[in-house]
């Protein structure tokens, strides 16, 4: 009798505590209770609050207003690390006991789950899963679009199983990473000091903009944005840009290279924040760039825009993966993070800084009708748009650079990508760098 | 009895050598015979990873780089170094005097590594300070391009953070010199110039040497100040052996540092060849 009142008392307390908190309880009387609130698994609220999870990744989403939300909305602990992409793709293969998520990139996923440190998630325990943007599930992101060159997401989107090591190239209800956000890049330009259109990805190897020009050194994104830029001076024609052949790996490079020779590159950058300044400053003009780091350079009052060019997009996207050590409360803890991801809070606030979440619909909620209006349909700005951190990044009036989302990710050209002939690439790589 | 005592003595040495020199350099060395794939590394006994280093024409353009910034470096800081030593030991008359200015010398180290080198990039940039400043004055025309992300750069930036490295020994051989020396150079008739050659460069030779060791080794071993004032637009050894690292190729980086380590080894015994520095401390 007294047991039935406490657990009266315990589904009351949670139904007040709002129904989202999913919780999970062994034992028949609990289920019961269970049944009453969602009808979904159950965990302890109580027990939950002790579990940490530690996520790592690169700086791009890990961001600590998104642990401190998690706190709030979920209970438990999220632990933040933020690295570079490099050190990302080494941790996820060498140290699989120091994460609990990976936050990691479909291109690091295609290297790093061979090493067998992650598990592929049940998409049945996935709430939105259907409402998951068609690129990371079949491809296409209308049934009439074509997939772009590279590592498309959706092809290392999923395994045979739940030990699966194989890629499988349907949905097979067993997905390596839970897509969380994910963007079309192209080159930053400053229209102040170059005075004249840019339309190509030609344009960064114009001898005009000698001593100007920049491109990011991380060799596996670096030889795509090569790749691009020789494909449109009309060099080189490519099979596939995201798995070249060791010829096509040559030529690129050695076109590269004679620009190097020739001075035409002011700096290469590593990190973002490198990108910004190398803008800021006015020391580069034109170059390789990352779509924050182009608001980044625009908040500072310095004119700099993303420029849509006529040959498309390099696209990239990321995603959650969960350790091969998570089990039992933290692996249900872990879902329901999943899950809470993309209900739309965090999607809202990634795509108020320029990027796409896997779940538009479910984060338009969590935007006003200008912010959605401005950032996903390309439309013209009605009031300011404030980042999340408050920052004024347009006035009234403004339009997104390429477009709406449609326009921009329907325009990708080449995901990024890891290379069968990845050692020859990273050698010749190191050999341009060098010479 | 009196030889335990002894090994006694110097075990805490031996162990903390062997555990934290001797091990790692062990496991470097046994790691450079190892096997890589994209993802993982497996233990072999192969000999690719040197095979491919030492064949490959970035090796030795790499190496030839690294070694140019390490003699210009070296020159400067020699220079640079002896002067302001010589100046503070035979210039300034008073200890106090001497203690003071020593002190500044090294002000500049109160604050990081990482930060000095950087607070030069606003300082040489396009629309840098220098550049404005000779602008203004009418010096130049147009900005110049070769004061940032260049080797020039690099080398301005080895100078500044090592300089200091050669300061310190010489000032120490300097005033342990003893003066009675330079007096009799002088009432022997010899000229400034001649005291400097025959007496006191010679009797400076094991603080030049060591300042020199510390000098080489730190070049030779730098990634980041390369990195950031060449824009990385420059390599040197010790970035492609951050390359490999970030690239989990491991045992390419383990042959790199390897070899970079018996260069090194090689570069400081030539170098002892001409100083028998135990002998003259």
């Amino acid at each position: 009798m007294k047991s039935t009142g406490v657990q009266g008392l315990g589904s009351r307390g949670l139904d007040q505590k709002g129904r989202q908190r999913r919780t999970l309880l062994k034992g028949a009387a609990a289920t019961v209770a269970a049944g009453t609130i969602t009808g979904a698994p159950m965990i302890w609220a109580q027990n939950i609050k002790d579990v940490t999870l530690r996520q790592f990744g690169t700086g791009v989403s890990n961001l600590n207003d998104v642990a401190a939300k998690v706190k709030e909305d979920l209970g438990f602990t999220l632990e933040m690390t933020a690295l570079d992409s490099d050190s990302v793709a080494q941790r996820a293969a060498t140290q699989p006991k120091s994460f609990d998520i990976a936050d990691i990139e479909y291109w690091i996923c295609k290297k790093v789950w061979p090493a067998g440190n992650l598990q592929p998630m049940d998409t049945s325990k996935i709430e939105n899963y259907d409402k998951i943007v068609g690129i990371f599930r079949n491809g296409k992101l209308n049934p009439d679009s074509v997939i772009a060159q590279g590592t498309a997401p959706h092809s290392v989107g999923f395994v045979d199983g739940p030990d699966g090591k194989q890629f499988v190239d349907n949905e097979s209800g067993w997905m390596t990473l839970i897509p969380t956000i994910y963007n079309a890049d192209t080159l930053g330009i400053r229209p102040d000091l170059i005075g004249r259109e840019i339309n190509t990805w030609a344009e960064l190897l114009n001898p005009e903009f000698k001593g100007k020009a920049s491109i990011l050194d991380i060799s596996s994104i670096g030889i795509m944005d090569a790749a691009m830029v020789c494909e449109a001076m009309g060099e080189i024609t490519y099979g596939d840009k995201g798995n070249m052949t060791k010829e096509e790996i040559d030529k690129t490079m050695a076109i590269f290279t004679e620009a190097k020779k020739n001075g035409q590159f002011r700096a290469f950058w590593k990190s973002f924040d490198e990108s910004v300044n190398l803008m800021a400053s006015g020391e580069v003009v034109i170059q390789s760039m990352w779509s924050p780091a182009i608001t980044a350079v625009r908040s500072k009052g310095i004119p700099c825009v993303y420029q849509p060019l006529k040959e498309g997009y390099r696209s990239w996207g990321g995603g959650l993966g969960l350790s091969k050590n998570l089990s039992g409360l933290e692996l249900d803890a872990a879902y329901e993070y999943i899950n809470w991801y993309l209900s739309g809070w965090v999607g809202g606030y990634l795509m108020r800084q320029g990027y796409y979440s896997a779940v538009p619909e479910t984060s338009k909620n969590f935007m006003s009708e200008d912010e959605w209006g401005f950032w996903f349909e390309g439309k013209e700005s009605q009031g300011e748009i404030v980042n999340p951190q408050g920052v004024v990044m347009e006035k009234a009036g403004a339009k997104r650079d390429g477009g709406s989302f449609e326009e921009r990710m329907g325009r990708v050209a080449c995901w990024n990508a890891v290379m069968d002939e990845n050692q020859h690439m990273v050698r010749k790589w190191n050999e341009f760098i060098a010479a | 009895m009196k030889t335990l005592k002894g090994w006694l003595l110097a075990s805490p040495l031996v162990v903390i050598l062997f555990c934290f020199l001797l091990l790692p350099v062990i496991a470097i060395f046994v790691v450079s015979f190892w096997g890589a794939t994209e993802y993982s590394y497996y233990p072999a006994f192969l000999f690719d990873n040197y095979a491919y280093l030492l064949t490959s024409s970035v090796t030795l353009s790499v190496y030839l780089k690294t070694l140019m910034f390490t003699v210009i470096t070296w020159a400067l800081c020699l220079l640079i170094g002896f002067t302001v030593a010589y100046f503070l030991a035979f210039h300034v008359r008073t200890l106090p005097m001497q203690i003071a200015l020593f002190l500044v010398c090294t002000v500049p180290f109160w604050t990081s590594n990482i930060i000095r080198m950087i607070s030069w990039i606003p300082f040489l940039g396009r629309n840098g300070i220098a550049n404005n400043t000779l602008l203004d004055m009418g010096v130049i025309e147009e900005p110049l391009e070769w004061l940032l992300f260049s080797e020039f750069a690099v080398v301005l930036a080895f100078v500044h953070l090592f300089t200091l490295f050669m300061i310190v020994p010489i000032f120490n051989s300097m005033m342990r010199l003893d003066r009675s020396l330079i007096e009799a150079a002088r009432d022997a008739g010899a000229s400034g110039w001649q005291i400097l050659v025959n007496v006191i460069v010679p009797l400076t030779k094991p603080g030049i040497m060591i300042g020199s060791i510390f000098v080489v080794t730190l070049v030779m071993g730098d990634f980041i100040t390369v990195r950031f004032m060449s824009g990385g637009q420059s390599a040197s050894v010790g970035r492609i052996i951050s390359n490999e690292i970030g690239l989990l190729q491991y045992p390419a980086a383990s042959a790199s540092a390897v070899v970079l380590l018996l260069t090194v080894l090689l570069m400081i015994s030539i170098m002892l060849r001409f100083v028998d520095i135990r002998k003259e401390l």
